[in-house]
């Protein structure tokens, strides 16, 4: 009692005329299949995601306490095989602001919905270009970053090393062709180039264990200064190390990789959110976690500044110069406007230690470093922003 | 207004001039050394390294410079060590991962941080039991008490909020909010203003204490390094509360601001991330943590000129005065 009084009182006489607002946020995980990997060691955690997403609603919560503003989390999870749109209609029902883990086909379905319209939907697990690109909407936001930006920290580096010679092992799933344009696109952005190329699929004549083929499957590429590899499902790309013909670093899915979020990340105040997480939830923060902790907070921070809880208020808000997200990445995150992609350093780690934090020194840009990766102002094809 | 300055500098000019030698030691928190070192303020050079516990953060001194207190930030404890003989005396209870503190001008009680638990520990240091246990926001860190001691200060880096504790009840009483990842407050001008620096926000703000009306906001430009690097943590105010030393963090640099115009005068390169400082006796020297490079950087007030880089341990983070 005497608590809730003393947070009255630090309501009624900190802040003058702050109503009280509630937000209520969907949240929407949309099941897929995944393949099989040649090892389990690192089951992708059920909770993906939404474990980011309810530590960033207890940071919004603490914080709306003192300012007469509740958060609440509807979580919903579609298994395969049921229908999401279904689930977002009646998620979209309750609030207009939605985070999805869901593919990129099944956010934009549901960005496209009549009942999205004027909603506020995150896009906290596709990494997809396209959707920043020809397929952007307007009620779409994307606080993943896209594969380019990824692709684009790792060419950085590579020019960085002056590791120009390089050659290049992709899987064939649609995540690993997709990273792989991504990366072909960035090593031209970069002035670098593929001097081979070679795909893992099931028809290489593979009757050995991974790490017995990975020699021969490399021999052929002569020398070079770095193996990219593309493995996003993480099947085959862990036997690569140390297994290639040649002693070159590996680099990619594996080996030197370009994350939005890894457990080695403890500079910036990091560890703090880090230490949060795994009390909160018993394991390491994952990208996907971040993603829909940095989406919670976006709507946290907006509805703090303003003290609006109306979709088009807070969009704008946060669209303008003066959001911003302290995201431990040791500097302010904000919203590209012609996209609506949340601007982010990338961290190039190994599983050990972060090496670099993209934008690398160096690479500049005219008016924000951080826009060095992924679409810029001028590429984007993104008109729904304009 | 330059005037004034002018002959306020021609002043400080005069009281180093006038200055005897003062003898003073700085104690500079080494956070991934787990020591903390100890600098001769006239010799400027490191004259003793004590081992703390893990992760040593905030440090400050009690009134008659008998015992230090050190944030053991990892070993969860503040840790009560007599300074001349680096011996650890005893732990006080802090709450979870102690970061920051303030002593209340009574000598008595201890406003600690507890970063991971959105809590403020209060501590009485002689009865070495909690008094009380108080709410904030997400991360706090910055602690700062009234030279009146009827008001404590925490600040939140994640709530982005400045929360102000009433001593007499510990109880909040006003909730202010300020720019992203509040790092430092400090009362200024007999405790009728109240500083905070947002790092991540890159601004002070200056509220007025009466009111908890905001004042004032700075920011900083420092040339050749992009806006988003200009980063302000700790600061501190010299003599006469004239002027604020402004640690910029990765920006590399020290600003230097005028407290009565809130312009900023100055910008002095220092070591890489700059963190906390400290001055010596008479306040004619500034010595800045460099947590990247490793040293410390000792400023001449007067001049605002770096003098001389030294070397400490691993990170060093908090630093405080002992004559």
């Amino acid at each position: 009692m005497f608590r809730f009084f003393g947070i009255l009182m630090a309501v009624l006489c900190g802040l003058p005329a702050w109503a009280e607002t509630a937000m209520n946020i969907g949240y929407l995980h949309v099941d897929v299949p995944r393949a099989p990997t040649l090892s389990n060691l690192d089951p992708i955690p059920a909770d993906n995601g939404l474990a980011g997403a309810q530590t960033g609603l207890q940071d919004n919560q603490t914080t709306g306490k003192f300012l007469g503003q509740t958060y609440t989390l509807e979580p919903v999870v579609i298994p395969v095989g049921d229908d999401p749109l279904a689930a977002a209609r009646q998620l979209l029902a309750s609030s207009p602001f939605l985070v999805l883990n869901a593919p990129a086909e099944v956010a934009l379905a549901i960005a496209d919905m009549p009942a999205a319209q004027g909603a506020l939907l995150f896009n906290a697990s596709a990494g997809d270009i396209s959707l920043r690109d020809e397929d952007c909407r307007s009620n779409l936001f994307h606080s993943l970053p896209s594969d380019g930006m990824r692709a684009d920290a790792l060419a950085q580096v590579l020019v960085q090393k002056r590791w120009t010679d390089l050659v290049m092992i992709s899987g064939t799933h649609a995540i690993d062709l997709a990273y792989a344009t991504a990366m072909r696109r960035a090593l031209t952005k970069f002035g670098l180039a593929l001097s081979g190329e070679k795909t893992w699929d099931a028809d290489a004549d593979m009757r050995r264990t991974a790490s017995q083929e990975i020699p021969l499957f490399t021999q052929g590429f002569g020398d070079y200064d770095a193996l990219i590899v593309i493995d996003e499902l993480h099947d085959f790309g862990r036997y690569v190390l140390y297994n290639t013909w040649q002693a070159r670093p590996v680099i990619g899915s594996e080996g030197l990789s370009a994350l939005t979020w890894a457990p080695v990340i403890e500079q910036w105040g990091a560890a703090q959110l880090q230490s949060r997480f795994e009390e909160q939830h018993g394991r390491k923060m994952k990208s996907v976690d971040y993603a829909a902790w940095a989406a919670v907070r976006t709507l946290g921070e907006a509805v703090t500044r303003t003290n609006a809880s109306d979709p088009a208020t807070l969009r704008a808000y946060i669209l303008s110069d003066a959001f911003e997200l302290a995201g431990f990445k040791g500097r302010a995150l904000t919203y590209r406007d012609w996209n609506g992609q949340l601007r982010q350093p990338i961290a190039i780690a190994h599983p050990r230690a972060l090496v670099a934090q993209a934008p690398l020194e160096g690479f500049l840009h005219q008016t924000n470093e951080l826009d060095s990766l992924g679409l810029d102002r001028p590429e984007s094809r993104c008109e729904a922003y304009q | 207004m330059i005037y004034l300055s002018k002959i306020a500098g021609a002043a400080i000019m005069l009281a180093v001039t006038c200055s005897m030698a003062n003898s003073g030691e700085i104690w500079v928190t080494n956070e991934k050394d787990d020591t903390v070192s100890v600098i001769d303020t006239d010799s400027l050079e490191v004259i003793q390294t004590y081992e703390t516990g893990e992760r040593p953060r905030g440090i400050t001194f009690s009134n008659d410079f008998s015992r230090v207190y050190i944030c053991a930030s990892d070993s969860d404890a503040v840790q009560v060590m007599d300074p001349n003989t680096g011996r650890i005396l005893h732990d006080l209870p802090s709450g979870e991962d102690p970061e920051q503190f303030v002593l209340h001008p009574d000598d008595t009680h201890l406003y600690i941080a507890n970063e991971d638990d959105a809590i403020t520990t209060v501590v009485n240091t002689q009865t070495r039991k909690v008094v009380a246990q108080i709410d904030v926001g997400v991360e706090p860190e910055g602690m700062a008490v009234s030279p009146d001691g009827k008001i404590a200060i925490t600040t939140s880096e994640t709530t982005n909020m400045a929360h102000w504790i009433d001593t007499a009840t510990q109880e909040l009483f006003a909730n202010t909010l300020v720019d992203s990842r509040p790092r430092h407050a400090e009362f200024a001008k007999d405790g009728s203003e109240m500083w905070v620096s947002s790092e991540i926000g890159g601004t002070l703000t200056v509220f007025d204490t009466a009111t908890q009306s905001e004042k004032a906001k700075m920011s900083f430009e420092v040339q050749g390094v992009h806006p988003d690097r200009v980063q302000p943590v700790g600061f501190e105010f010299t003599s006469g509360d004239t002027h604020a030393f402004v640690a910029l963090g990765p920006a590399n640099h020290i600003a230097v601001v005028n407290a009565d115009t809130y312009a900023v005068e100055d910008y002095i390169l220092v070591g890489r991330r700059v963190w906390h400082m400290a001055f010596n006796a008479d306040k004619t020297k500034l010595f800045t943590t460099n947590g990247v490079s490793g040293d410390v950087t000792v400023i001449d007030v007067a001049s605002r000129k770096a003098l001389k880089s030294i070397k400490v341990g691993r990170f060093p983070w908090g630093a405080a005065f002992r004559p």
